[in-house]
């Protein structure tokens, strides 16, 4: 099996599609001649062209608009947001239009549109490159919402995307980039809406999505050095979320600690609660713990940044505390 | 408050398509006067913006397009419906919220759509159709067509950045896009002069190198003519043009507006120069038609739109259990 690069199983997956589908296109701030600021699509207009690799103008709410316009006239959009923190810009585009436009059409037309890009909590990028997304746009009706963190997923799941027929948000992580895996040389695509089971375990269920994955590996190298047995599970559908593998989770185990990068306030971790409130509150043995950003813009300042994000400490004190309550 | 009435134009048009042109104007006058009654009498809700006054625009444009060609509106958007041929009958359901609206009871007054006749939409939000024309446009230099989409917004959208922005894009990837603008003087009640720094829009195309026309909003024919040249610009790969058309709404900007800010001496001004009745003469003094002829295709438009009101009236609702249907691809 080939070693790539995340950033390389990202342009696979978009060589590989736009290769299959002669409607697919990628458009976006430097996308074409420069290759992505993220070197997702180095070099694909060498083999595609400049109308598939489309470099924008820096006008973000107007391209947005314009892959919603090509998109219901029959091309299959794939935008990449140079930093997703640029797309409030394009929020107009996204929710009312992307989201919605189906819906008030009563099904007429449909919108195969991909937004990607990188996004989340960098290294001392300030705040306003540091957004993480996925709570703004959960309360957009119409979307689906993704967030990829292994590079064996990353490509799947961008596929997956990229065929589907409904906007989705496809949301990658700036520290990831650089991440290497051994994947599959053979075609697989993954589904938008299931939860990854990443290790089974009875004792506790940690709820995680994006970076915080890798966070939870290790405290969860460091809880097993303590015999406790964590069920780790990576949501990656963060929209519609996957309940029946959350469910199936706490009915083994009876305790949830969720570990989010996005905010606290109204945050997707915020909306899990709820459902599980809604639907499995019988089978807890402690209230759901919440692991979050603190509710700040994110500092400059190294250690500062870092007290802002769950830390794998964090984690292991939370499930260490949960545990000791039980009876 | 300045006033402008452009120099009369005259063109060579034939009878058929002189009383086409005719015909589809009073079908959005007597649409929308219908519109307001069934607004008053509680069978219709919400936002609802007619369109009095401002037909010269959408006839003269729309009915230079073909069919295969695509149209994007504002929230003042059921006359370029009609005139795009979308029936009376599904936009008057619409309306009315019923299940055989052209947009199933999901849309209502602002997001009219039509995949058939491909209208792209309402939109409710100021400019935020202009994207999607241009992304129309797009598609049509991307997959080789030859269709060309047209985008229709007020003057006062035309100090929004989304208007800029595409006019940019537009210009630099030769997209096939005419941007018409409305030009009624006013944005609900903020007076075009006050909002723009430069008040002669079509001088904005200047700055992205392209066409920008004038054209007196209120006479179809010369509406028509500059639209034709546009359109063929366009198809011939010769890119955007920035269409202004100079108009006036003759009621308030939405039916619950009671429109007491306007100069009653400007609704005056603006209503001498009513495009129906100048059509209607233009017709006459041509001879392509007489009074009795035109009373006739008055009459006729009558029928129809009371077969809409009708139709809507007896149409379903849609029904609740499918509350969610149509929100994602998968719900057909
Ligand atoms: C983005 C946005 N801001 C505000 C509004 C409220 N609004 C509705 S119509 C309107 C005036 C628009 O005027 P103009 O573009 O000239 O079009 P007209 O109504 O004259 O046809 C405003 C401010 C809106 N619909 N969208």
């Amino acid at each position: 099996m080939p070693v790539k690069l995340f950033y390389e199983a990202l342009k696979d997956a978009m060589a590989e599609e736009m290769r299959r589908d002669p409607n697919v296109y990628v458009l976006g701030e430097d996308v074409g001649h420069y290759g992505g600021s993220y070197k997702a699509t180095k070099d694909l207009y060498k083999e595609f062209g400049e109308l598939r690799l489309l470099d924008t103008p820096i006008c973000e709410n107007a391209f947005t608009g314009l892959a919603v316009g090509s998109a219901m006239t029959g091309l299959r959009p794939i935008i990449e947001g140079m930093n997703m923190g640029f797309l409030l810009l394009a929020f107009n585009q996204i929710a009312n239009n992307g989201g919605m436009l189906r819906y008030t059409s009563g099904g007429q037309f449909k919108i195969p549109m991909v937004v990607r890009g990188p996004g989340g909590v960098g290294k001392q990028l300030g705040a306003e490159h540091s957004q993480r997304l996925e709570g703004y746009f959960n309360n957009v009706p119409g979307l689906k919402i993704v967030h990829t963190s292994t590079v064996y997923n990353a490509k799947g799941l961008l596929k997956a995307a990229i065929r589907d027929d409904n906007p989705v948000m496809f949301f990658e992580h700036v520290l990831l980039y650089n991440l290497k895996e051994d994947i599959p040389e053979a075609e697989y695509l993954l589904p938008l809406d299931k939860a990854e089971m990443v290790k089974e375990g009875r004792d506790v269920t940690v709820l995680t999505y994006g970076r915080m994955r890798h966070h939870c590996s290790e405290a969860l190298a460091e809880l097993a050095a303590r015999d406790i047995d964590v069920e780790l599970i990576d949501l990656i559908a963060l929209k519609p979320l996957d309940l029946e593998t959350i469910g199936r989770s706490l009915k083994k185990t009876h305790r949830v600690v969720i570990v989010e990068e996005d905010m606290k306030s109204g945050g997707v971790g915020a909306e899990i609660v709820a459902s599980i409130d809604e639907h499995y509150f019988d089978y807890l043995d402690a209230p759901v713990v919440r692991l979050a950003s603190k509710d700040v813009p994110v500092p400059y300042n190294g250690r500062m940044e870092a007290t802002v994000i769950p830390q794998p400490h964090d984690i292991v004190k939370a499930v260490e505390e949960m545990l000791a309550l039980r009876v | 408050m300045v006033q402008q009435q452009l120099p009369p134009t005259r063109y060579h048009i034939d009878r058929p398509e002189a009383l086409a042109l005719y015909r589809d104007m009073v079908l959005g006058r007597t649409f929308e006067d219908t519109c307001a009654q069934m607004y008053y009498r509680g069978k219709m809700f919400g936002f609802v913006h007619l369109y009095n006054g401002q037909e010269a625009v959408s006839t003269g444009v729309i009915k230079a397009l073909r069919p295969d060609d695509y149209v994007t509106s504002t929230y003042r958007d059921h006359v370029h419906a009609l005139s795009k041929g979308v029936s009376a009958r599904s936009v008057m359901a619409e309306l009315f919220g019923k299940a055989t609206g052209c947009s199933k009871g999901r849309g209502g007054s602002m997001h009219l759509f039509s995949a058939e006749h491909n209208l792209l939409g309402g939109f409710a939000f100021v400019a935020e159709g202009i994207p999607i024309a241009t992304g129309a446009g797009f598609t049509a230099v991307y997959k080789g067509t030859d269709q060309v989409s047209a985008c229709f917004f007020g003057d006062g959208a035309t100090n929004n950045g989304q208007f800029f922005e595409c006019l940019n894009m537009a210009a630099l990837w030769n997209l096939p896009v005419l941007y018409v603008v409305e030009n009624n003087l006013w944005s609900i009640g903020m007076y075009h002069h006050r909002a723009s720094s430069v008040v002669e829009i079509y001088k904005k195309a200047d700055a992205f190198g392209i066409p920008g026309v004038r054209v007196d909003g209120m006479d179809v024919l010369a509406v028509r003519e500059v639209a034709k040249e546009a359109i063929e610009r366009a198809r011939a790969g010769g890119g955007p043009t920035l269409i202004e058309c100079t108009t006036y709404r003759f009621r308030g900007h939405s039916l619950a507006d009671p429109d007491e800010l306007r100069d009653p001496a400007e609704k005056e001004f603006w209503r001498k120069q009513d495009p129906i009745p100048r059509l209607a003469a233009f017709i006459r003094e041509q001879e392509l038609a007489t009074a009795e002829e035109l009373k006739a295709i008055d009459q006729q438009i009558r029928a129809e739109i009371d077969d809409a009101v009708l139709f809507a009236e007896e149409s379903p609702e849609p029904p609740l259990d499918e509350l969610y249907r149509f929100q994602f691809a998968e719900d057909e």
